[in-house]
């Protein structure tokens, strides 16, 4: 016993370095395969805070252009709701599945494998994980973390995030992964070879899982090709939207989400 | 003395606030990201309690790991330049390092930069291996190593000759 505590205090040094390196390559491993360290994330309350700090003044810098995105949602959405003729009663609301609330990117990233973005809503405005999250021109990922003001979101452009879309002509769904290559291209898998693909056919999300509606643009068709087994394609598709300059976002909550979970509960 | 100290603190939060606030965000090439941070290990003081150094550097690669979401990656390769920058320092600065004299300020350009490359090039290997953490993308490891190294180094001896007090 005694002379296992000699060793420990004469190599104190190197026991310390082994302890720490194991500590952070554990954490590296547990953020690789599950999302478990609650504390340590991005949506912790004084990181996201400094990172408000910042982006309210990075946030001048883009006025112009976060102006005139919005500027073509809305007259998108005027030219909509004239040309559609008012047949639903005014309390439909009631009847909406899904609501959608705004929120701010405080960070993001997308040179890392696994990459997520920090919003500044959190708990307090009623957000959950497993919420989606879009802009007005497409699909940017889910939240995962939430803390009582922030959240996090795991960004498309990440290898755990798995999305379920379909192509919007042929209908045909699978899932939407990314190989880490570029910011802008994310791989559709699983899609039978018997499916006539054309570049440039847009994706869309299908509306299975309770996260996205269905008829989300996510993008067009960039290439495609064979996978090692030559029965399913691999599908290159381009964003619509430009993952590295998000600001403005829109989180989709799903009123049925508790209903719907506890369906797919009982199933397993 | 407490200078000193006071030095490494405020060194410890400036470099973190200028890592995580402006040299991630630079994107060069759309993936190269200098790591200015390894100032504070680097020219961390050589006369020091070794326990002191390994863990606050430990701490910095924790704090950014939390920051940018990557779990331990920046921990780990902190951690580990830490333990073995003494064998460095040796191999660099050679008899003046022995006699725990050496002032990085008043030290060779020549010196400085082979000690800086060395533990540069081993901390971003750790880091880009723990960061893709797949064996058969060694290329992709080896690559982003070499070119965030070179960015990483030209950064880093930028701010060290800008902040050094130089007795002319």
């Amino acid at each position: 016993m005694q002379q296992l505590f000699n060793f420990f205090i004469k190599n104190k040094t190197f026991v310390l370095f082994l302890l720490l390196f194991s500590i952070a390559v554990s954490l590296t491993i547990q953020s690789n395969e599950f999302h478990r360290s609650k504390l340590l994330n991005s949506s912790n309350h004084i990181i996201a805070s400094i990172y408000g700090v910042s982006s309210g003044v990075s946030q001048y810098f883009s006025l112009v252009e976060e102006n005139q995105l919005l500027l073509e949602e809305n007259s998108r959405l005027k030219s909509e709701g004239f040309n559609q003729k008012r047949n639903s009663p005014i309390d439909s609301i009631l009847e909406q599945t899904y609501s959608l609330s705004s929120a701010l990117v405080y960070k993001n990233s997308y040179t890392q494998p696994t990459n997520y973005l920090t919003l500044n809503k959190g708990l307090r405005d009623s957000v959950k994980e497993d919420y989606g999250v879009i802009t007005s021109k497409g699909i940017v990922g889910v939240i995962d973390k939430v803390s009582t003001k922030y959240s996090r979101v795991l960004s498309i452009l990440n290898t755990n995030s798995k999305i379920n879309v379909k192509l919007k002509k042929t209908k045909h769904f699978g899932t939407l992964t990314w190989d880490t290559k570029a910011a802008d291209i994310v791989q559709l898998k699983d899609i039978q070879d018997l499916v006539k693909l054309e570049i440039g056919d847009s994706v869309i999300t299908s509306g299975f899982s309770s996260i996205f509606p269905a008829n989300i643009p996510v993008g067009v068709v960039h290439s495609y090709r064979l996978n090692d087994t030559k029965d399913l394609y691999i599908i290159d598709v381009k964003l619509f939207n430009d993952m590295t300059n998000l600001e403005h976002v829109y989180i989709i909550k799903n009123r049925d989400i508790n209903e719907l979970e506890a369906l797919n509960e009982s199933d397993e | 003395m407490n200078n000193i100290i006071f030095l490494n603190i405020m060194r410890f939060f400036g470099l973190l606030l200028l890592q995580v606030l402006i040299c991630n965000n630079i994107n060069f090439m759309g993936y190269i990201n200098p790591h200015v941070y390894l100032l504070f290990i680097l020219l961390y003081p050589t006369s020091n309690n070794r326990l002191t150094f390994i863990f606050s550097s430990f701490l910095l690669g924790l704090i950014i790991d939390v920051f940018l979401d990557s779990g331990g990656t920046h921990a780990a390769a902190s951690v580990l330049i830490a333990y073995i920058r003494p064998l460095f320092l040796k191999f660099s600065f050679g008899a003046a390092y022995e006699y725990q004299t050496i002032k990085f300020s008043n030290t060779d350009f020549s010196q400085r930069f082979i000690y800086f490359l060395f533990l540069i090039i081993i901390h971003h290997f750790i880091l880009f291996s723990l960061v893709v953490f797949n064996k058969n993308e060694m290329l992709l490891i080896i690559k982003q190593t070499l070119y965030s190294s070179i960015f990483s180094l030209i950064i880093c001896l930028l701010f060290n000759s800008l902040f050094s007090k130089k007795q002319t």
